[in-house]
Formats: C-alpha cells, structure tokens, sequence
C-alpha cells in the first residue's frame, strides 16, 4: 500500500436522485489515509458518497477519484482493492459464515484454498471461532454485523468503506466494532472510512473527521489540528460555581462557564492540584471532574450553528 | 470481550497471493449458483427437493429401460426422453431460477457483488449459465441411465457406438431445452424477491399456456394446428426436437413449419437473455 495516495478526492461531486432529489451538491473534499470518520446526519449525503466511491452510482457532476483512480474507468481495479459492508442486512440465513465469507473470497479474485484459508482467518480476526459453520440466519444482530465486516476484509482490501457498522448493535456491540475497526486500522494497516451519524461515537478511533451536511461539506481536519489544544476539565460543584470560576481564574487558569458546568483548560498535571486545592479551600462539595472527550463534537456543532 | 487478546496473538496476515480477474469471479459465482441449486453447501432441506427430482427423472428413466429391454425396439428414443420430461423439468426450473435470482434479491446480496470485480452484466451472465448447466443436469442424468442401460443389454460393441451415436442427439436436445426454459425462468425470477411468486409466475407461464396451446392444436384445422405450439414454450421446444431430430413421438405437431419452431426458440433464448441484462443494468443495488 502507498501511503501518500489520497483515499478518496472529490471535486465540486454531485449526485441527483431523478432530478430532484439532490444527495450531493458541489462536494470537495480529501480524504487522506488513515481511520476516517464521515459524520453527518442521516440523509446528509454518506451512502451516497461511499456509493459513488466504489463506482456502484454514476456522479450526475464534478469527479471523484478512489486510490488515485476513476471509479468510471478502473472500477474493477477500485474494487478488487476495496472492501465494503453496506449498513443494511445483506447475509443469506441459509449458508454458514465460513461458507459464505469464502465464496465472498472468490467473487474477489482469490483462489479456492486462499479464499477459504483466509476466510476462517478473518472470521476468527472478526471475533468468530465455532459458531462461523452455524447457518448465518440463528446469528444475532452482533455477530452478523461482525460476519458482513468479515465479507469485506477476506480480500485483504487497502481500503475498507464502512456503511454505519454499530448500526442495531447494544453498546457493548458497540463498544466492541468500534474497536474493531480501530485494530483494522491501527494494526492491520488498512485504511478505513467509517461513517456514523453518531460523531461523539466514532471521534475516539478516527484520525481524522470529516463532517457532512445536506450534501456538502462542512468541515473536514485531521483530529490531532482539532484536538491540539483542547485538553478540557469539567468540573461540577454544588452552588459556587462562581466563587470556584473567580478563585481558578485568579489562579491563572482559562475558565469557561456552561450552565453549571465549569470547563479548565487542562495545564499540565498540577492543574489538577490547584482544582482540589481550590474546591477544599472553598468548602464547596465536588460532584464531577472529568477530562472533556466531546471536543471534538463540539467543534462540529459550533461549526454547524453558524451555517 | 474476551477475545480482544486472542486476535491480538494472532496478528493479522497481508495476502500476497495471486488475484484472480473478472473471469474468475464470473465463475466463482457461476459454481457457487450450481452448487446452490442442488442445496450443495446449505441445509438439508435445500437439498431435499432438488435431489429428490434428480432421483426420480433417473428412477423413471430406469423403468422406461427395462420396459424397453422386453420389447425388440425401444419405446422411447433419447430425444424422445427429453421430450417427454419437459414438463416435469420446467417445474425443477420454477423452483430453481427463483433459487438462484430471487434469493440474492431479497438478502440484498447484489450490493456485496457489485461492489467487487464483477459487473452487472457478469452477474446476470453467470446466473444465467448457472441455470442452463442446473437443468441440463437434469436431463442429463437420465439420459446417461439410459445410455448405459441399453449398452449394457445391447450385444455387441458395435451396438455400443451406435446408442452413443443415438445419444448425441439427445444430449443436443436436452441442451436446447435446458437453454430456452432457463432464458424465460430467470428474467421472471430476477422479478421479484419473493420466491413464492417467482415460481408461481414461471409456473404460470410454462403451464397455464399448455391447455391453450393444446387445445388449439386439437380443434384446428391446417397451418392453425401446426402453428399452435408456438404457444407454449415446452410444445415449441418439442416442435423443434420434431424439426431437427424427425423424433416419431409427434407430440408437438409441426407440419412443414419446424423452421418457425427453430426461429422462435432461438428468438425466445435471446430475448430472455437481453431481458435478464437489462434487468440486472437497472436493478438497485
């Protein structure tokens, strides 16, 4: 895999429904690799793009390029080196996963034995070890999720496209895709874009964002440049939220106030110390004090409140 | 969950081996629909109704060789054979094209290829194929039972070559037919998701035409007659078996119109092809 080839461009991309119902309008973005979160509400346009992507909808404007190619004139070529788990049910009940997950292989160009070989592989990497010769159809909603993961990974693609992949799933489920798609992308070495209408959900493993809206783009970072200098400690106290704010801004410290919550720039270890210290010396009764990991999110709505 | 640590151990192997083109995909799924139409790699009960067809067309095709055995020339021949069980092989087609085109349908399978090396049209194409080899099979067993048969009770080696030379024929028949019915069976099955009605509507199609057909062949007079198996697709096939192989069965009255026939199945197989293409063009997936 070369690692300076953009995952996904798109310039000024569009896509219309019959003419009226517009998916995407004028959409430039670049998408770079790594673990890439596409957020946006559903209906803003995700599917569409991930469709497009994989050469499955033809663009009614503007271009796209996938792995440095045209989806319209290499598309084999884009997806026999990509991998794609729609978001809705797409598993026959009838067949085992081993069964099906291997011919899946085969569709892919992989010959009978490798297909086969690296299908228990990768059933067993999704988290599936005896139950993969069960007919699919006894499954539950997780372990299908994890079955049509595995479809997607059994050709080892450069690029996984992931169609809401917690979708039905309990938050344990969750839990546990999400950081599966995070090992894919960290251990494995495959990129991946994820999308999710939940941001707050997907920011923890993505190294980057990108936010769309009503079929255009509205932000789109690497999240470290996001991330950089939002260390933030919420700290809830019962009554004196304002004594606290006075007492911690005189200490030298960035206090923001947010309903009754107040928000410190996190300053290196001893911020810590001066908030406890500050709380004992006002009597005050400490109910939270967590490090914020909806920055991200946060950014976004801003963001999005002034469009 | 607990297995976090044992993938960890694992470690993920790249795959380094040989990537095999469209070609191959075609025929992946290609032999995976073959096997699946026999219920090959899925539940018994997949199996049970294919395999119990299969069964019964070689048990009926051993009963009609040892009936033949006692008399000094057979009662059937071997295109006369794939005559004779058309009917009962377009029912294994309305059970089998729905199998094959509808099930993929209704799982939203066509996503999960469409986004591999395969085109639409490959998809359709493999199917299609699929379906052929499925019901050839079906005639084919039958026809084999009947070869080895009369081999075996025919006397002298020469007798051999001679039913091979009788069996080609057959085999060629059983080819038409196979390609005909799975060129109307497949577009109506890629129809729906449902398999109830796919095999309803095939069903509908290859029988209820039959009486029709029938009928008119029985009360008209002259071309009317001789035309009126164009009517129903398993009368067309036997009008044509009529035409290229002269069977002396005459189910299906032809008069000096077998090259109508031979047009009309050709017609029938391209349509049937086109149809299914650009339904798979324009299919959502």
């Amino acid at each position: 895999m070369s690692p300076h080839v953009n995952l996904i461009e798109t310039e000024s991309l569009e896509k219309r429904y019959g003419g009226t119902v517009t998916a995407l309008a004028d959409l430039t973005v670049t998408i770079e690799p790594g673990i890439v979160g596409l957020v946006g509400a559903n209906g803003a346009g995700k599917s569409t793009l991930i469709k497009l992507s994989l050469g499955l909808l033809e663009p009614t404007g503007g271009k796209i390029r996938v792995l440095g190619l045209d989806p319209l004139t290499d598309g084999n070529a884009i997806r026999a080196r990509v991998g794609y788990m729609p978001e809705h049910d797409c598993l026959p009940p009838d067949v085992s996963a081993a069964e099906f997950v291997t011919h899946m292989g085969r569709v892919s160009g992989l010959p009978a034995a490798a297909a086969r070989e690296r299908a228990s592989e990768t059933l067993r990497h999704v988290g599936l070890y005896e139950e993969r010769y069960r007919q699919i159809g006894g499954y539950s909603t997780g372990m299908k999720q994890r079955v049509k993961l595995a479809q997607a990974l059994v050709h080892d693609p450069e690029l996984l496209l992931l169609d809401e992949p917690t979708n039905g799933l309990d938050p344990e489920g969750r839990r546990a895709m999400l950081a599966l798609v995070h090992r894919i992308g960290s251990e494995f070495g495959i990129s991946v874009v994820v999308c999710s209408h939940l941001l707050g959900e997907i920011e923890r493993i993505c190294t980057s964002l990108v936010a769309i809206e009503n079929g255009r783009l509205l932000r789109s970072a690497s999240l470290s440049s996001m991330t950089q200098h939002s260390d933030i400690l919420m700290i809830e106290v019962d009554d004196g939220e304002d004594a606290l704010s006075e007492r911690l801004s005189g200490d030298g410290l960035a206090v923001r106030r947010k309903d009754r919550v107040l928000m410190v720039t996190l300053n290196g270890d001893n911020t810590f110390d001066m908030i406890r210290d500050a709380v004992a010396d006002l009597d005050l009764s400490l109910h939270r004090l967590e490090q914020h990991r909806h920055q991200v999110a946060d950014l976004f709505r801003e963001e999005a409140s002034h469009v | 969950m607990s297995e976090a640590g044992v993938i960890h151990d694992i470690g993920y192997q790249r795959y380094e081996g040989p990537r095999l083109g469209r070609r191959y995909s075609m025929w992946s799924i290609y032999v995976h629909s073959v096997r699946s139409a026999f219920g090959i790699g899925r539940t018994a009960k997949a199996k049970l109704l294919p395999v119990a067809m299969f069964t019964l067309a070689c048990l009926a095709s051993l009963i009609i060789v040892v009936v033949s055995s006692q008399f000094p020339e057979p009662i059937l021949s071997y295109v006369g054979l794939v005559s004779t069980f058309s009917y009962g092989i377009t029912a294994f087609a309305a059970i089998t094209a729905p199998e094959l085109a509808s099930r993929d349908l209704r799982n939203s399978l066509l996503p999960l290829y469409f986004s591999r090396p395969p085109h639409r049209t490959d998809y359709a194409l493999a199917k299609f194929g699929a379906l052929i080899s499925s019901v050839f099979i079906m005639y084919a067993g039958p026809l084999l039972i009947m070869f080895i048969g009369m081999a075996f009770s025919s006397g002298s080696i020469g007798d051999v070559f001679g039913e091979l030379g009788d069996l080609m024929p057959g085999l060629a028949s059983g080819l038409i037919h196979s390609v005909v019915v799975a060129a109307i069976a497949l577009p109506l099955a890629s129809l729906t998701g449902r398999r109830v009605f796919a095999t309803g509507l095939i069903i509908a199609v290859f029988l209820l035409s039959a009486p029709i057909s029938g009928a008119l062949q029985s009360f008209s007079r002259g071309d009317a007659a001789y035309l009126a198996g164009l009517l129903n697709p398993v009368n067309l096939l036997n009008g044509v078996d009529e035409w290229l192989f002269g069977t002396v069965n005459e189910i299906t009255l032809i008069g000096r119109f077998g090259p109508i026939y031979g047009v009309a199945a050709l017609l029938l197989a391209v349509l049937g092809t086109a149809l299914l293409m650009w339904r798979y063009k324009k299919v959502k997936s």
